[in-house]
């Protein structure tokens, strides 16, 4: 039943997403692609970039992507929507009434001191995951990663125009 | 307007004009919950995100949830998260709808050549901003390589590694200091 596999799925993605969209970015993959083969490496970046240029989080984004590209209907993007959407529900409503004691929970934030270096390797296996050969399809595309990288992290560029600018020039050098 | 019309628009709002992720999203959601609308005291607004961030879940849902339940309660927390989500949901089930058929495209596949290398560089400038900001000391250092070789060479869930991180972070003060 592909409905349920992907109300799982994206339940599951949902409840172990720590940290914002760039974490969630490999267990999406580890998910969608490695385990399910939903949807292939190349379509699966194309997916991200889109995410990016487009309003709203990655985790509704990809739901609603793949949802679609699984079962071909927008019932399937509402499905895996509401999944990835309902554990911060149950979380929230369930820690609401007494958050002061939560945020102050030792126990809690001994936890969170051992998950956060693992974000960090969360989002470092995203990015070489995606190095793949639909992605890098020759040295060409290690320069424009190589000025995409300079233009962000120095240059203090939007992501959104880097996505444009890299987009004009591979119109313009393929 | 009715309040449940206007935590829907109000967040709706929010969801159609973020473009980037959760982060981008948080001036704004500052600006209509706290200075406009005054749901929310600074202090609360503070503490409602301090909370979303280190709780699971899409960071906008937990958010949103949150929120919306401080100002109206379970169905408020509703129709906060529909708002929220809906515009991005309509944008991509229609781009998913149209993507495929002009995806072959011969220009469109061109410009996703040039996309898709800078993608992977987006993701990876993060990590050293991250890296400098988390105070790592010897012993966790080795946590992010680890989890980039276990997921990497070993295709190991990525949720098993944040259960494991989650104990160690519980049993490190025992085996470690002092």
């Amino acid at each position: 039943m592909i409905y349920l596999q992907l109300f799982i799925t994206f339940f599951k993605i949902g409840l172990f997403t720590f940290g914002g969209g760039y974490a969630m970015i490999s267990l999406i993959q580890n998910e969608v692609v490695v385990n399910h083969h939903w949807v292939d490496a190349a379509s699966f970046t194309d997916m991200i970039a889109i995410s990016q240029m487009t309003p709203g989080p990655i985790g509704i984004n990809s739901a609603t992507y793949v949802g679609y590209a699984v079962t071909g209907n927008a019932f399937g993007s509402a499905i895996a929507t509401i999944a990835v959407s309902l554990p911060s529900f149950i979380i929230i409503i369930t820690i609401a009434h007494f958050y002061v004691q939560f945020k102050k929970n030792v126990l809690f934030k001994s936890a969170m001191n051992g998950i956060k270096p693992v974000v960090l390797g969360l989002i470092g296996a995203a990015a070489i995951l995606l190095v793949t050969k639909e992605t890098f399809i020759d040295w060409k595309s290690w320069i424009i990663f190589g000025i995409a990288f300079a233009l962000t992290q120095w240059g203090k560029f939007n992501p959104i125009y880097v996505i444009i600018l890299a987009g004009l020039s591979g119109y313009l050098i393929y | 307007m009715n309040i449940y019309l206007q935590i829907f628009s109000t967040f709706s709002k929010i969801g159609a004009f973020t473009i980037g992720g959760g982060y981008a999203m948080l001036p704004l959601i500052q600006r209509e919950v706290v200075t406009n609308k005054k749901w929310l005291s600074e202090e609360d607004f503070l503490d409602v995100l301090a909370i979303s961030q280190s709780t699971p879940g899409v960071f906008v849902i937990n958010i949103s949830v949150f929120i919306g339940l401080r100002i109206k309660g379970i169905k408020g927390s509703i129709v906060a998260a529909l708002g929220s989500s809906l515009p991005s949901f309509v944008i991509i089930l229609l781009i998913a709808m149209f993507f495929n058929s002009f995806k072959d495209n011969e220009v469109v596949e061109k410009i996703f050549k040039g996309i898709r290398p800078a993608v992977v560089a987006l993701i990876a400038v993060p990590l050293i901003e991250m890296s400098k900001n988390m105070n790592l000391n010897r012993y966790t250092v080795f946590i992010p390589f680890i989890t980039v070789i276990l997921i990497v060479f070993f295709q190991i869930s990525p949720i098993y590694i944040l259960i494991a991180g989650a104990i160690f972070g519980i049993f490190y003060p025992y085996l470690f200091k002092k």
